[in-house]
């Protein structure tokens, strides 16, 4: 386990120096704290310091968490029970997020567990409790605000329904609920 | 002549009069008051709890209290529910088992938390006491179900069998068969934790249907769903019930067999267990809903709106644990349908995620605070918090005597304002005047240290993590807090000064745990030759503290105090610093 260590260009000191930091915007932070230098425990300080002094590489993906030992507190039974949940799926699930303009969450949801589009909606209908319009080939969802929209392999944004489901659950990376008119202007077939 | 009559009451009565008396604090309180009083209440005292099994030795308890009937002990320490403590640190119930064995044969109860039971100890418990009634492993390791069929085989009058929380050795089901036909006194059966996939059902069934007084039974995650309306059809007179796995092929003969049964049982208060919960058979359940008062859905991966329909049928819920599908808007239906709700935790479902993946924030503990005037105890899990909120509740609910906030992130600041959250801390502490326990997380400084020390004069347990800036906080809190009995730090920047200026604290606590911070050796071994009524253990899985510079910051510690000297089990990464401790190391 080791967070990829930053994304400087230069000689990527960090990745050598030991300090005790945030998880997660230190790479480098510390599992087992017992890797301070000794100078460090002379200087009795123990890195609070050290945190967000690299904002440079904005663009750049956050580098995954260091995972704490024992954090946060969650008694091993209750890990195991949400591991298995996982792992259970994990096996053949095809995870995308979805998004919906104006909601401040995202959601993710398993592809495989539904059997077509109509039961897929109704899940984000409920999830994000709103109503989409009725599709149909020509005119796309009409009869609300919302169209269901998502990105495929080629980045492009696509109207859900258009493709058969199973070509649909391949390509999908990702789902969008577009509202207003901007929804209404991919229904039109341009 | 008359005078001294009024002083000597027969000893008879005085017993009679402290039979009355059954908690600890009141029997210690007795035993103080006079050397008689010590001497007839010690003869009398049944039930002995000892909360660190190294503060004292078996012996001197058995040596105090010569007719005990029930004792209670703890071990570890409770980071070692996080991992913390590395296995083999100690907490071996056996040598009190050994002890008590030879001096008690009318031991009638033994409660256990965070423990090292083994086997043998089972068997030991088995041979020795013909009268046990009462067995709580709570947060237990070391023992297999080789042990348990020990206990069944010959415990004949065995109330209580209780296993919550524990690691066991799966090598059988079968152990359940050890009960004899003959054997019928079981009220209570909590075997929750149990791993084992072929579980004897047969079994499981014959002793439920022949014990008649069975209140409590709390089944395993290996019992389906279909084989529950069997079990329960003999136990109507069931109060508390734990499902297995709540799963199923939808099948309406299933469901409305469920159904039947579950509306006969007319007393039932606490239902728990719901492990891969689907909603079509949740319903099952609503008949019973209206007296509940617990319920425990912290395993039912269940959505915001299963949860709302349940909770909304259940008025007499006091006490409420249920993961964070739950959301903020079925918290805001929990509020407005349990009035009587007295504790809540909400357990993250997601700990490790990086994003959220529920949408629960601050808002559903407001709403909980605000809506349920009883509401005492919280845990709660969530990702982000705001001072103005942790105002809100303290001013709405100053009657919490548990408050224990996590969020998850380390370091998380307000997020409106995005300064420290000391200040919302400040408010539970000042208004909450009978906090008992606390937890805190997100961004602190010093400061929330200061409220505490200030403000939280009946906190007994104080929880910390990645908070504070100086010595100066561990300060405030070893100064300030006057009913202090258990402090546990991990990863803050807390050193020498303040552990050293308060050494004396120390003695009139349990016990303190502080790990990852910057407590030096040469520290630790001051304070083990100025105190000697403490043990203070380094925990160190690098090797001997000594082959480091004594500057060197020690890994984990652990002090506590103690009668019984320094103890014997340590292992290879535990080093006690006493008096001599200067003389053993070099």
């Amino acid at each position: 386990m080791e967070g990829s260590v930053g994304y400087d260009n230069d000689l990527n000191l960090r990745a050598t120096e030991l300090r005790l930091g945030l998880p997660g915007t230190e790479p480098v932070s510390i599992v087992r704290s017992n890797k301070r230098s000794l100078q460090q425990v002379a200087d009795d300080d123990c890195g609070v310091n050290g945190c967000r002094s690299d904002d440079q590489n904005e663009t750049a993906p956050p580098p995954p968490k260091a995972q704490i030992v024992g954090w946060p507190p969650i008694r091993s039974y209750r890990k195991n029970n949400i591991q298995t949940k996982k792992n259970e799926s994990e096996g053949g699930g095809i995870y995308v997020k979805v998004s919906m303009d104006g909601a401040p969450y995202l959601r993710k949801i398993d592809l495989k567990i539904y059997s077509g589009y109509p039961e897929l909606l109704q899940a984000i209908e409920n999830m994000f409790k709103f109503t989409i319009g009725e599709y149909s080939e020509r005119e796309g969802y009409k009869g609300s605000d919302y169209a269901p929209t998502y990105e495929d392999k080629d980045g492009d944004w696509m109207l859900v329904g258009d493709v058969p489901w199973e070509m649909f659950i391949t390509s999908c990376k990702r789902l969008r609920i577009m509202k207003g008119s901007e929804a209404r202007g991919l229904g039109c077939g341009v | 002549m008359h005078k001294k009559m009024a002083f000597s009451f027969p000893d008879e009565v005085l017993e009679h009069v402290f039979s009355f008396i059954q908690s600890d604090k009141d029997r210690n309180a007795v035993s103080m008051v006079c050397k008689s009083w010590y001497e007839i209440e010690r003869w009398c005292r049944r039930k002995v709890f000892v909360g660190n099994c190294y503060a004292v030795s078996p012996r001197m308890v058995i040596r105090r209290f010569p007719e005990f009937r029930s004792i209670e002990l703890k071990g570890k320490p409770h980071f070692a529910d996080f991992n913390l403590v590395p296995d083999g640190w100690g907490g071996y119930v056996f040598p009190w088992i050994a002890e008590m064995a030879g001096a008690y044969p009318w031991l009638e109860e033994i409660r256990l938390k965070r423990m090292v039971v083994t086997d043998e100890s089972l068997e030991l418990i088995a041979k020795s006491f013909k009268n046990f009634k009462v067995l709580v492993l709570s947060s237990c390791e070391g023992f297999s179900t080789d042990g348990l069929a020990a206990i069944a085989a010959s415990c004949k009058n065995l109330k209580e069998l209780d296993l919550r929380d524990c690691e066991v050795d799966d090598l059988s089901a079968h152990w359940l068969s050890h009960f004899p036909e003959t054997y019928t006194s079981l009220v209570s059966l909590n075997i929750s934790c149990l791993g084992s996939d072929e579980a004897s059902f047969s079994a499981l069934e014959r002793l439920v249907r022949r014990c008649t007084n069975l209140k409590t039974l709390r089944l395993n995650r290996a019992v389906p769903l279909d084989k529950i309306a069997n079990i329960l059809r003999h136990a109507p007179q069931l109060v508390e019930f734990g499902t297995g796995t709540y799963t199923a092929d939808v099948r309406p003969d299933v469901y409305s067999d469920l159904a039947g049964v579950l509306s006969s049982c007319k007393e039932l208060k606490s239902l728990s267990g719901f492990w891969d919960v689907i909603p079509d058979y949740l319903p099952a359940i609503y008949p019973v809903c209206s007296k509940l008062t617990s319920l425990n859905l912290s395993y039912a991966t269940i959505q915001s709106p299963d949860l709302i329909k349940l909770v909304s049928h259940c008025p007499n819920l006091q006490r409420l644990l249920v993961l964070d599908y739950i959301e903020d808007s079925g918290l805001e239906v929990l509020a407005s349908s349990c009035k009587d709700l007295q504790e809540l935790r909400v357990f993250p479902s997601d700990p490790f995620g990086a994003e959220p993946n529920v949408s629960l924030t601050e808002q559903g503990l407001v709403a909980v605070s605000l809506g349920c005037p009883k509401l005492q105890s919280v845990l709660y899990f969530c990702r982000r918090m705001s001072n103005e909120a942790l105002v809100t509740i303290a001013r709405s609910r100053p009657n919490f005597t548990r408050f224990r906030l996590c969020i998850i992130e380390p370091k998380t600041a307000d997020y409106l304002t995005l300064e420290p959250l000391d200040v919302g801390f400040g408010a539970i502490v000042q208004y909450c005047k009978d906090l008992r326990r606390l937890s805190l997380s997100g961004l602190l400084t010093d400061r929330v240290f200061e409220y505490i020390g200030t403000y939280a004069k009946k906190l007994e347990m104080l929880s910390v993590a990645f908070a504070g800036d100086s010595d100066l906080g561990l300060h405030h809190v070893l100064s300030g807090c006057e009913s202090l009995r258990k402090l546990e730090i991990r990863d803050c920047p807390f050193g020498d000064k303040a552990l050293l200026a308060n050494a004396a604290k120390l003695e009139t606590m349990r016990s303190l745990w502080i790990s990852s911070c910057a407590v030096s050796f040469a520290a630790c071994k001051l304070l083990g030759q100025k105190m000697p009524r403490l043990n203070v253990e380094v925990i160190d899985e690098r090797g001997p503290p000594d082959s480091r510079p004594e500057n060197c910051p020690v890994d984990k510690l652990y002090i506590y105090r103690s009668i019984a000297g320094p103890r014997f089990d340590m292992p290879p990464f535990v080093w006690t610093m006493d008096e001599d401790s200067g003389l053993r190391l070099s």
